[in-house]
């Protein structure tokens, strides 16, 4: 998946000579996942470069270059640390169109290390994507995989609104052979990654795998599940999850971010909202837990497991 | 002032157009736009230079630091004005920083200047010579006009509960619109009958902003949903039919 990144950011920038790349360790370093790796070597230290760590100054500073034209497209160095930029973000780089009725496009797209499950200190394994899918102005995109990696931060990147890119970093070292390409579906579509009649299991990013992992452990006990990956936290695809949920009657929703308000509320309240009388079992959501993120000993106890998710599938089939 | 007046929270005008931001109410947001700006201008080699002005309580913001520090680092054609009025709502100056304002720059590794706010001259003179270092690929200058608000903050502000009026009235003494109304006479740039000109036209020109803002209709109901996204998802596409009917 570094690799699909990094063939994306590189032909964007090939591509529009209005793309920047810039944020912490970007530069010669090529990233502390290597993400940006040989991108300053190829197009310069004008177009890739290092900032000082500042991510407020990061954002702010991609809204003022927006004014000018420019594209950027910044890192926040782990998910936690994009906090001091919420600021710049929630106020400015999602609001700046709006504020001046449309004139001034933010074409900024935030790329973020994102999700848990590598055994990361504290501050390096949360899952942010609450505040950004609420606040007004921005677009939320979460791949799974190294091609829906490369085709999502080419749209984002291609976008006229900002977009926040959350890459699961449990995730970066999945090696697929995938066909780069932009062609495909568009922002806000999810796609069904699995097949299944029995109930629909609607998750995203690094949980994406784990669900299909529990959907072949419970495929072995005859339960066909259909796996949902949203791919779009923000715009959300409504249509896939209500046309799932009247196929198969049956819905879980799973994410590593704590329950309270993750994004299982949302998706609950749409399926509520479009399918409610196609439900055949209340809808269980299977997350994170309402804690601070736990140390790495612990945080195979906190992300959803295998064997949670599959308990919960058991459980929607059964009622 | 739609902004004041409640019809929009920015300007009517165009940012591009005008070359002048919208406004940014969280203070001190805005001098990093101003520098991001002005990175920008230094890439595409543009003669040109961004100015952002702040107060003496934005000083005191991250985001000022932030903004000086990236203005040093990249050699940024930004000027930071930072207008040092005394107080920020009821907080005094010696109650937003123990140091001076003025001379942080040398921490970020640009000048920085002091002038007297309330001289026209004397302000127009330090942004010239800082406009002058931009231009010439030098990098940013921070300036700190001292000045005083003789008014209120805003109307929900009442300066009794914190200030003498004792000091605002020795403020008024040094007031930079008498002060360079005083010098153009003294110099003979101007005389009687120009200023009465001058005085008649800023006066029909104010009072036709005034009716002009009262006037402003409320905006359409739909320039809530207009301008959220350029490419708006589905769902609020839905959200604008519900409010709008149809």
């Amino acid at each position: 998946m570094v690799g699909a990144l990094n063939a994306a950011l590189r032909d964007a920038l090939r591509e529009d000579d209005r793309v920047l790349v810039f944020g912490e360790d970007v530069g010669r370093s090529g990233g502390v996942f290597r993400v940006t790796d040989g991108l300053q070597a190829e197009f310069g230290d004008r177009r890739v470069f290092d900032t000082p760590i500042s991510e407020a100054g990061i954002a702010g500073a991609a809204v003022g270059l927006a004014f000018g034209g420019w594209r950027s497209v910044v890192e926040m160095q782990f998910d936690a640390f994009s906090y001091p930029a919420l600021e710049q973000i929630v106020d400015h780089v999602a609001k700046m169109r709006e504020r001046t009725r449309g004139r001034v496009d933010m074409p900024i797209t935030i790329r973020m290390p994102a999700f848990g499950g590598i055994r990361g200190k504290e501050h390096h394994g949360e899952s942010p994507e609450t505040f950004y899918v609420h606040t007004a102005g921005l677009k939320v995109v979460t791949p799974s995989n190294p091609g829906d990696a490369y085709r999502l931060l080419r749209l984002a990147i291609a976008d006229p609104d900002p977009v926040v890119v959350l890459e699961p970093k449990a995730r970066y070292w999945t090696k697929q052979d995938a066909d780069l390409t932009t062609g495909g579906p568009g922002i806000g579509e999810g796609t069904v990654v699995r097949d299944g009649d029995a109930a629909t299991v609607f998750t995203y990013g690094s949980m994406v795998s784990r669900c299909l992992e529990a959907a072949s452990v419970v495929a072995d006990e005859g339960v066909a599940t259909r796996v949902v990956d949203l791919r779009w936290l923000s715009p959300l695809d409504t249509g896939l999850i209500a046309r799932c949920v009247r196929e198969t009657g049956r819905a879980v929703v799973v994410h590593e971010a704590p329950k309270t308000l993750g994004l299982g509320a949302e998706v609950t309240a749409r399926i509520v909202e479009e399918a409610f009388d196609f439900l055949e079992a209340p809808v269980r959501r299977v997350t994170g837990y309402d804690v601070p993120y736990p140390p790495a000993a612990l945080e195979h106890h906190y992300l959803p497991s295998v064997e949670r998710i599959a308990d919960a599938v058991r459980g929607v089939v059964a009622y | 002032l739609a902004y004041h007046r409640g019809t929009w929270h920015g300007g009517p005008y165009d940012p591009r157009a005008t070359r002048f931001g919208p406004i940014c109410i969280p203070v001190a947001t805005q001098i990093v736009h101003a520098v991001g700006y002005a990175m920008g201008l230094a890439l595409d080699g543009t003669r040109a230079c961004s100015l952002a002005y702040f107060g003496d309580g934005s000083a005191s913001e991250g985001d000022f630091h932030e903004a000086a520090n990236l203005a040093g680092v990249f050699t940024a054609p930004a000027i930071l004005f930072c207008q040092n009025n005394g107080w920020a709502i009821s907080v005094p100056t010696e109650r937003q920083t123990a140091g001076e304002i003025f001379k942080r720059a040398e921490g970020y590794g640009f000048p920085g200047v002091r002038v007297d706010g309330n001289d026209v001259l004397a302000v127009y003179r330090a942004t010239r010579e800082a406009t002058a270092r931009a231009y010439a690929g030098e990098g940013p200058t921070l300036i700190e006009a001292l000045t005083y608000r003789i008014g209120a903050h805003s109307t929900a502000d009442d300066p009794g509960h914190y200030r003498d009026d004792d000091e605002v009235s020795a403020a008024r003494a040094f007031d930079p619109i008498v002060r360079f109304r005083s010098w153009l006479e003294g110099q003979g740039h101007v005389d009687d009958g120009l200023l009465a000109d001058w005085d008649a036209e800023i006066e029909s020109e104010v009072l036709a902003i005034r009716d002009g803002v009262i006037s402003q209709p409320d905006p359409p109901v739909e320039w809530m949903f207009d301008w959220t996204y350029a490419d708006p998802p589905t769902a609020l596409a839905e959200q604008r039919r519900e409010v709008l009917g149809g």
